[in-house]
């Protein structure tokens, strides 16, 4: 047996070089998206302001390019967003020139759901599941992008790219559609719809490097800067929702201290604790990221609530 | 816990604590069961002050170095990092050859798993106290965990100071070949376990078959457990002889083979860390590679390079009236402004104007890449069509030799229409003959139907010509899925192994009458119209269709997609004694049972599909004007 072509001599008129593995991932995530837009009437980009966001926009951008989008962009607002988020999500939806959709639970957020008062299981479930499938089904939209990769999560590590939603949004994991090549069953019922991941195949560090090679802005949250903190035991939580702070003992409230920290992901700002950092740069981020021993998910209590909570967040329709 | 240093990677050891100590973790957890894998108890939640710190377990000390090295330089990092490649492979092996244990191992001595992640499967799982069960890194459903198997398919990244990896893991279960065979198509290299105490089992065969069925060019044979035949050589000799004598024979019905494909052999203990990422000294007689000095190594196929031009246009980009571009990923070879393009099926030619991309334009681009093309002239090109290489064209056929897997819980039904999608096209297909089937002992059998995970040599017939090529010489244009058009599934796998050309089908364009102004005098665009219902009704519909003005001529599924092309509707009948009425236009399709009186009705529901058709055919010309 012979290495036939494998072996042969690379001509350099005729044979560029291999490309490098975020020009691969980069061209795997446009034919995805460029597949979902041809044969999806109703497609919209769920867009979550955080870096993995950033990326799928910039590789929409370059997917319709010279076109604009031909989907809108939908932010599914729990109403504990940073304040910072907002205003850049605003900014980057104008300046990419892309519709902007923001749709809130308000009838939940009006009864003062937070997840102090609820769990944060069932906090999630209303400002975020609830609102997703209500947006979907409002707008109608049948094919929603988003960000999500596969080295995040067990069980988003064995979801398929395009990820098949029953009538009620859920995802049964033991019934996925084979994924062959890159050939996407796209045929779907009347009120079936799916969740497509263009950024499956990317790591953290492949976004972290991607967002520094190609200069994606990214909300500054991010870097490291003087934030003043709720400092919780070893946690820090970011000064943003008045309802976090508790009262002391003495029937103070809880006074935040200024620390050099950053966020590691972007989430609620009560259920996202922030990182003692001096990682002002994307390059000190990557480093910072190298030295990292635990997960990045490891700091958002949603992932935690029971076991396996990804996954049955899932089935019941949550991203 | 104690730390020893072997082989320049530190050795995990975890003591586990004695049961009866009532120690409990930082966050109330019972003593033994890591923080997160309470359920109650979050394990990290600045509401609650949950803030357990790891330990330090797993650390690869050449990266602590690194890091603590003042010399070393993160610009220096990430400049090595641009120039990395990407290597795809994928697992397979049976339920019981250790696969999700050396996956683990990979993962863990690669130091691509977190803390966090280490211990959330301390003391769980069946290594034994004291041991980490690696495969509950990758084992990830619920199911799953419960059952002690890998059921799906589950992709792992790993990314070494040489190459990045994407890990297809896929099971082993005889019932689950259309997972393995999921995570092979995409693969460069397959990883096939064999058991050193089993040797060559019929189920290693079926493993090694379906991964160069699935076309992966290098396939390594991992001999796992040799710790438990005491590291012999003999009995790892024996595996490789047995396993090279039986791939060789391996036919799949075309004459390729397995020709493409390089075995290479490495004796592993997964669970011990043997030869997968770090040399041992259990094995002084094996001086190759270890696995993974092999997965950094072996040179990457280039063939997608090597390959003629060829590239499916996925949409037909449209911003304004002066653009017009193709838009589609390159699925091999290399294309230059300047470079003459065959548009397919049509065979009309034009040239490349210019190669478009948000970075900039390119003089000359090469697969993978995906990219946005125009032409010098104004050609009528829609979604599906093929661009190709002129000196060495794809080929249009609607008629193929093919390897099916079958995917779907329904078995084929040869009497019954499938849509088939191949490259950015789906349309009707019919599979028109069985050849042969695979047993599970790989002998061929005859057989005129395929259940699921059945593996079969057959014939296809599609309603319009494709573009193809052959699986051997080209993966993506060699590739097809079929899907249930009534469920939805995706039913079958496909690999076209050869196929007879058809002759060019004549365009509307190549004469002076365009194919708008055809649309415009009769109202309606080309299609081919297949009827599956009694004669009666089929005369009875053909009559109302043509009362209503539509330009219908009956024809041989051989002259339709002529007829069609050139703005008439091309009527099929297949008389069938089933009342059931079944019309189908092009991809579109509608059945539903009829009686004397709705003959109207049957006609009625056929230009409404006509309609259909219509506007997505106009949607596609418009391309992406949204």
């Amino acid at each position: 047996m012979a290495f036939a072509v494998l072996d042969h001599p690379l001509s350099p008129v005729t044979s560029p070089e291999r490309l490098s593995h975020l020009r691969r991932l980069e061209a795997e995530s446009i034919h995805i998206l460029r597949e979902v837009a041809a044969e999806f009437g109703r497609p919209v980009m769920l867009y979550s302001i955080g870096k993995d966001s950033s990326v799928m926009l910039r590789l929409a951008q370059k997917a319709f390019f010279p076109g604009p989008l031909p989907f809108p962009l939908l932010h599914i607002d729990t109403g504990f967003k940073f304040e910072e988020m907002l205003s850049f999500r605003d900014e980057m939806a104008r300046s990419v020139g892309a519709e902007l959709l923001v749709w809130r639970n308000e009838p939940a957020i009006a009864a003062g759901t937070n997840p102090i008062a609820l769990d944060t299981k069932r906090c999630c479930g209303l400002l975020k599941t609830t609102a997703l499938l209500d947006a979907l089904a409002h707008y109608g939209f049948n094919a929603a992008f988003g960000g999500a990769r596969r080295d995040e999560e067990k069980a988003r590590a064995k979801e398929r790219i395009y990820s098949f939603r029953d009538r009620a949004g859920q995802w049964d994991p033991k019934n996925q559609r084979p994924e062959l090549w890159n050939l996407y069953n796209a045929r779907l019922h009347p009120g079936e719809s799916i969740r497509v991941f263009p950024l499956s195949n990317w790591t953290e560090m492949d976004v972290w490097q991607y967002i520094h090679e190609e200069n994606i802005p990214i909300v500054d949250l991010y870097f490291a800067r003087d934030r003043p903190m709720y400092l919780r035991g070893d946690a820090l939580l970011p000064v943003e929702q008045a309802f976090v702070a508790r009262s002391g003992s003495d029937g103070k409230p809880e006074q935040p201290t200024m620390v050099r920290s950053r966020l590691r992901s972007l989430g609620c700002s009560p259920c996202t604790g922030a990182i003692r950092s001096d990682a002002d740069t994307l390059p000190k981020i990557i480093a910072e990221l190298l030295s990292f021993r635990t997960s990045e998910r490891a700091n958002r209590a949603i992932d935690h609530d029971q076991e396996g909570s990804m996954e049955l967040k899932k089935r019941e329709g949550y991203f | 816990m104690a730390l020893t240093h072997d082989n320049d990677l530190i050795q995990l050891q975890i003591d586990q604590p004695p049961a009866d100590t009532n120690k409990t973790a930082a966050n109330g957890a019972p003593a033994g069961e890591p923080e997160t894998w309470n359920s109650t108890v979050p394990a990290f939640n600045p509401l609650f002050d949950h803030t357990p710190e790891p330990e330090p377990l797993a650390v690869s000390p050449d990266l602590v170095a690194e890091l603590a090295d003042p010399a070393f330089e993160i610009e220096a990092f990430l400049a090595a990092e641009r120039s990395k490649d990407l290597l795809r492979f994928s697992t397979a092996g049976s339920v019981d050859d250790g696969k999700s244990t050396l996956i683990g191992r990979l993962l863990y001595d690669t130091r691509s798993v977190y803390e966090d992640q280490v211990r959330s499967i301390e003391g769980k799982g069946s290594a034994g106290a004291g041991v980490l069960d690696l495969a509950l890194l990758t084992d990830g459903l619920r199911a799953e965990r419960e059952q002690g198997i890998t059921i799906d398919v589950a992709y792992r990244y790993v990314s070494t100071a040489r190459r990045k990896f994407i890990i297809a893991d896929t099971p082993g279960h005889e019932q689950y070949t259309r997972n393995m065979a999921t995570g092979a198509s995409t693969a460069d290299v397959a990883i096939v376990l064999v058991d050193a105490r089993k040797g060559v089992l019929s189920q290693s065969r079926r493993h090694a078959w379906i991964t160069a069925l699935l076309g992966v060019r290098h396939v390594l044979i991992a001999v796992n457990k040799m710790d438990l035949v005491g590291f012999d050589q003999a009995v790892f000799d024996r595996i490789v002889s047995d396993f090279t004598a039986f791939f060789g024979s391996i036919d799949f019905g075309d004459e390729v083979g397995t020709g493409n494909t390089e075995l290479r052999f490495v004796p592993v203990s997964a669970l011990a860390g043997d030869n997968v990422a770090r040399v041992s000294d259990n094995l002084p007689w094996y001086n190759g590679p270890t696995l993974l000095e092999l997965l950094e190594t072996i040179p990457v196929s280039v063939a997608e390079l090597a390959q003629p031009f060829r590239l499916a246009v996925q949409r037909v980009v449209r911003p304004d009236q002066h653009f017009r571009g193709f838009a589609g990923q390159i699925a091999s070879g290399t294309i230059r402004v300047g470079d003459p393009v065959l548009v397919l099926p049509s065979g009309r030619t034009s040239r490349v104007a210019s190669l478009v991309t948000f970075d900039g334009n390119l003089s000359e681009a090469a697969a993978p890449l995906s990219i946005t093309l125009t032409l010098e002239e104004e050609t009528d090109i829609s979604r599906g069509d093929l661009l190709s290489s002129v000196g060495e064209p794809a080929t249009v056929t609607n008629q193929f030799t093919a390897s099916l897997v079958w995917m779907d819980q329904q078995s084929l039904d040869p009497s019954r229409r499938y849509l088939l999608k191949h490259t950015a096209r789906t349309i009707q297909a019919r599979v028109s003959r069985v050849e042969h089937a695979l047993g599970i002992d790989l002998a061929t059998q005859a057989t005129d139907t395929l259940a699921l995970n059945g593996i079969a040599l057959v014939e296809i017939e599609t309603v319009l010509p494709l573009a193809v090529d052959t699986y051997a010489s080209n993966r993506t244009t060699g590739s097809f899925i079929l899907i249930d058009s009534e469920t939805n599934a995706t039913a079958a796998a496909g690999m076209i192994r050869s196929f007879s050309a058809l002759p060019r089908t004549p365009q509307a364009s190549d004469g002076p009458v365009t194919a708008a102004e055809r649309a415009h005098r009769w109202g309606h665009p080309g299609a081919i119209l297949n009827l599956r219902a009694p004669a009666t009704l089929i005369n009875a519909v053909e009559r109302a269709l043509f009362d209503r003005g539509v330009f219908l001529l009956r024809a041989d599924p051989s002259i339709a997609p002529t007829l069609a092309a050139q703005g008439a509707v091309a009527l099929t009948a297949e008389p069938a004694d089933s009342q059931d009425f079944h019309a189908t236009i092009a991809d579109l399709s509608t059945a539903g049972t009829l009686t004397e009186t709705s003959l109207s009705d049957a006609a009625a529901s056929v230009l409404a599909l006509l309609r259909q058709f219509e506007q997505a055919a106009s949607e596609q010309t418009k391309g992406s004007a949204l």
